[in-house]
């Protein structure tokens, strides 16, 4: 079946709306995706009909949200070929789930092990783990990139050893959209024996992996980045590991017995899901890749493909335009600046033409620092966007463009 | 001038504009047409945090009223700011520290007083006005 991008169109009710008197064009997806009617429903079905406690309550409400929740697990766990649910971990997002971690391996690293994290990276995947460097005394240390925005891999080798303990890196830079070659990453951290941390968040919408060939050893993602609720995530883990992390966060839910003089916790998935967890949202994260698997990632990836194309080479045709991130491999992110104009100065501009892009570092310092500015505009396409839209983008890019020299 | 005298100026010339564009380009124009801080004043502490684009602001009392130098990298936040000196420069510290700025939402920039906005417009205020209040209390004494 052909992708008709007009009917998918039909499922978000977001994009029929206007914004400064023209019609949306949402182009922002890469900092969050749009929500599918179905999603939608999915929590105001939850919240109508079944709303109940899980894991603990007798009564039917309670183990009819309790099947839901863990039925959403499961889906999950297929989605991104898991070999145990127990192995998928619940969280509020990514960044939750990178926090457990590096907080589990406070017990774990000693004074002098090393850790490495790409030049790539989201602040995300960098804070939590010079902290996590800040109370063991490990050493971090950084793959660096080349000026297409393509990590060393030869660079990266260099810095293995038997020192080190982790890789993370993620799957694909928020920044300039660069696919990171992670079956390489993690085939050679595995050689030194370092576990690899893979933080799915900017691919989980375009690419579907299979986490037990890729062999990671975690993998984090947020449900809103790919059509989902915000506020719940995942990390998985493969058990061994899991097993060996202590729990993060005490409290209800993840306990086997509690007494005054000790607790014994409870096991996967429960040892690291404290509290009441966002039911409704994990329920909505599994119509989330319902939904996207009616519409296939494969065809996803051939149409994005195809806007990611077109983008680029008419927005190449502005005089002064500079594409940041030119690696082959890369998604449908352009990130972008026209000589002598402040990208801020653009993306207000664009705003008011109806059109939502991204301006400013990202959250990646580090790779604004590497090409020497403050920050770009970023323009980041959803399966949903159409060869129109681009045009509009382009249209209020000259137009800005033309208003602000 | 007073600084309301001022505020109604804007207004009406803002006023005139029948739509956003023209409007942003005569932001532009004011921002081209402001005068340039001393190179040697744009230092980190002059810097006004919490701006996507970088502004520096700079502060000197001349004959008990305070007068506004500034800079931006951006072209529009430049027009804010020198919408902003034109209202605050060469007033007294007590008017500055009592003057509200209703008319930023008059004059139709009202987004741009949005705390997602990270162009620092409130930051902006704010740091013109403890400035201010800096003044005051140094003339007290």
């Amino acid at each position: 079946m052909a992708f008709d991008v007009q009917k998918i169109r039909t499922d978000f009710p977001i994009l029929h709306r206007t914004v400064n008197g023209y019609p949306l064009v949402y182009l922002d997806n890469a900092a969050t995706s749009q929500k599918p009617q179905v999603v939608i429903d999915s929590i105001v079905d939850y919240y109508s009909k079944h709303n109940a406690n899980i894991h603990r309550g007798v009564h039917s409400l309670s183990q009819e949200a309790t099947d839901a929740y863990e039925a959403a697990r499961k889906k999950i766990q297929e989605h991104f070929n898991i070999k145990h649910s127990h192995e998928v971990i619940f969280t509020s997002g990514a960044t939750h789930s990178i926090n457990l971690v590096a907080n589990g391996f406070s017990s774990i690293l000693k004074q002098g092990d090393e850790v490495i994290v790409s030049a790539l990276e989201h602040h995300s995947n960098i804070v939590p783990w010079q902290m996590l460097c800040e109370r063991t005394g490990a050493i971090l240390k950084v793959i660096p990139m080349s000026e297409e925005g393509v990590l060393l891999l030869s660079e990266y080798e260099s810095l293995l050893s038997k020192k080190t303990k982790l890789v993370f890196v993620n799957h694909i830079s928020n920044a300039l959209g660069t696919i990171n070659p992670i079956e390489t990453i993690i085939k050679k951290a595995h050689t030194v024996g370092a576990a690899v941390l893979i933080d799915g968040a900017q691919s989980c919408s375009h690419i579907k992996p299979d986490l037990q060939q890729l062999d990671a050893d975690f993998y984090v993602t947020s449900a809103h980045k790919m059509c989902g609720p915000t506020g719940v995530g995942i990390l998985y883990g493969k058990e061994q590991w899991l097993n060996k992390l202590p729990p993060y966060q005490g409290g209800g839910e993840m306990i086997k017995e509690v007494t005054f003089e000790k607790t014994t916790y409870a096991a996967l998935p429960h040892k690291f899901e404290a509290g009441t967890p966002n039911i409704a949202g994990g329920i909505a994260f599994g119509a989330a890749i319902d939904y996207l698997n009616s519409i296939g990632f494969e065809a996803i990836g051939v149409y994005e493909k195809e806007l990611l194309d077109y983008a680029t080479q008419e927005l190449l045709k502005i005089e002064g335009l500079k594409i940041y991130g030119t690696g082959v491999e890369k998604t449908s992110v352009i990130s972008f600046n026209i000589e002598g104009i402040h990208p801020y100065d653009i993306g207000t501009i664009v705003d008011k033409l109806g059109i939502a892009v991204r301006t400013g570092h990202h959250c990646a310092q580090p790779i604004m620092d590497f090409y020497e500015i403050p920050g770009t505009v970023r323009a980041s396409f959803a399966f949903y966007n159409t060869k129109e839209e681009v045009d509009s983008l382009v249209a209020a890019v000259k137009k800005a463009r033309l208003m602000l020299t | 001038m007073t600084i309301e005298a001022i505020q109604e100026e804007l207004i009406d010339e803002f006023s005139l504009f029948d739509d956003w564009m023209q409007k942003y380009e005569y932001m532009i124009d004011l921002g081209k047409s402001l005068p340039l801080i001393d190179p040697s004043l744009k230092t980190d502490d002059r810097l006004i945090k919490g701006c996507q684009s970088k502004v520096w602001l700079h502060s000197e009392l001349e004959n008990d009223k305070v007068v506004f130098t500034a800079d931006s990298d951006a072209i529009i936040t430049k027009g804010i700011v020198a919408i902003l000196i034109r209202v605050f420069s060469n007033q007294k510290p007590e008017d500055i520290v009592a003057a509200n700025t209703d008319f930023i939402d008059e004059i139709g920039l009202k987004e741009h007083l949005s705390p997602t906005r990270a162009n620092g417009l409130v930051s902006m205020v704010k740091q013109m006005k403890l400035y201010a209040i800096a003044y005051q209390t140094q003339l007290k004494n």
